[in-house]
């Protein structure tokens, strides 16, 4: 079965109330999407989208109640089938008796909430789109740098998880060590966490398993973090070819999601936590338009320009 | 020691991408290579110190190469040049 959330985590994360079914709690949700039943309502079935959540707003209520009994009682019969996660009543309204009772005999929890239908259709979406997401599990260590989310991978021994802890003490927080569960919450940003296992929990050869929590405080450790930037440690060989001037433009898709990467050589006596969080204050500065690399392009071709026309002159002189 | 001269033709001359390709071929060898302009030298493996110089066309340049490899480097840098449209 794909990833699916309880209506129970539905109603204690999005903060609904529940008006009937307490009992029923545990009906599984599987898809993000959300069904506003207008034309059910009319008594069209045809494409009666069952798996969704089913969200009632005033256009709903208000029709039904221009509705006959009967009606009421066979339409809302057939839109709680046994694949119906949850019915949600927007705006404080008041349930339809006759939806009262389906979902009763159906056991098909009823959840109210006092926001309009939009403001709680968009709460909805955004929770459950960020947990049905398809997950991806990547060997690498994740950790916020002043507010850069930065993806550290790199070969195992490299020195990942001793280099993050260096980050840690240089006031930095933790995500992830040795394993990132990464799922895009849009088309353009990824997110990462750590299994919940092994959430602020570190391996340090030679030492075993610390807890990043426990001994730097909860400063330092964060539960999820959206992903800016890939740092890969890559051992130094005289013939790797490195981006020397920060104009190369590397990229990796995860899940769909493009994030720039940096390769770093790794030499004994470099202090890679410093060149991390170097990289990443220069990918900040470059998101707020400051762009090194440029503006160096700048000056120099305009140093060139000058010294090519002196050049110049001096050759036509001779 | 080796040495050799050069005159720039590259219109943009060494911008910062031929300075990287000058820079990551001489690195592949262990003599010590230096590029000389307007009575300035700077190591040819270090990349912040060739794009420093700002040679532009028309520029006359002096590589020097002493090491046990000289000759080779030389014969390797004057090659990149050529290749990146640098000299004629």
């Amino acid at each position: 079965m794909p990833n699916s959330v309880t209506v129970q985590e539905l109603v204690e994360k999005v903060r609904l109330k529940v008006l009937q079914g307490e009992d029923y709690l545990d009906r599984p949700i599987t898809t993000s999407d959300i069904s506003r039943p207008a034309l059910e309502f009319a008594g069209y079935f045809k494409h009666y989208p069952a798996l969704r959540i089913q969200l009632l707003g005033i256009t709903e209520t208000s029709f039904a109640k221009d509705l006959t009994h009967e009606k009421m009682v066979k339409y809302m019969t057939k839109m709680c089938t046994p694949q119906t996660p949850c019915f949600v009543i927007s705006t404080n309204l008041p349930i339809p008796a006759e939806l009262k009772v389906a979902a009763e005999e159906t056991h098909i929890p009823i959840l109210g909430t006092h926001l309009t239908s939009s403001q709680i259709l968009s709460n909805m979406t955004s929770f459950l789109l960020g947990r049905l997401a398809p997950r991806k599990s990547l060997h690498g260590v994740q950790v916020d740098i002043n507010g850069v989310g930065v993806l550290i991978t790199g070969d195992s021994g490299v020195g990942k998880s001793e280099t993050a802890l260096e980050l840690v003490r240089r006031g930095h927080r933790l995500v992830a060590d040795d394993r990132v569960e990464v799922y895009a919450r849009d088309e353009q940003t990824l997110i990462g966490s750590a299994p919940a296992i092994l959430e602020h929990l570190m391996e340090i050869r030679g030492i075993g398993i610390i807890d990043v929590a426990t001994l730097y405080g909860t400063g330092a450790v964060m539960p999820n973090d959206k992903i800016d930037l890939i740092v890969h440690l890559e051992t130094w060989t005289p013939d790797a070819k490195f981006d020397r001037l920060g104009d190369r433009g590397d990229t990796q898709t995860i899940q769909g999601v493009i994030i720039p990467k940096v390769s770093v050589p790794v030499k004994i006596g470099r202090n890679l936590a410093i060149i991390i969080e170097s990289a990443a204050m220069n990918y900040r500065a470059e998101t707020m338009g400051y762009d090194a690399t440029e503006t160096f392009d700048r000056n120099l071709n305009k140093l060139i320009k000058e010294n090519s026309a002196r050049d110049s002159k001096k050759k036509d002189q001779q | 020691m080796e040495k050799r001269d050069f005159t720039i033709t590259a219109e943009t001359g060494i911008h910062a991408r031929p300075a990287t390709i000058l820079v990551q071929t001489a690195s592949k060898y262990s003599s010590d290579v230096t590029l000389s302009y307007e009575g300035k030298s700077v190591n040819l493996k270090s990349i912040m110190g060739v794009m420093s110089l700002g040679v532009g066309q028309n520029a006359d340049v002096t590589i020097t190469a002493n090491g046990d490899d000289e000759k080779e480097v030389l014969d390797a840098v004057a090659e990149t040049m050529k290749k990146e449209g640098l000299t004629d």
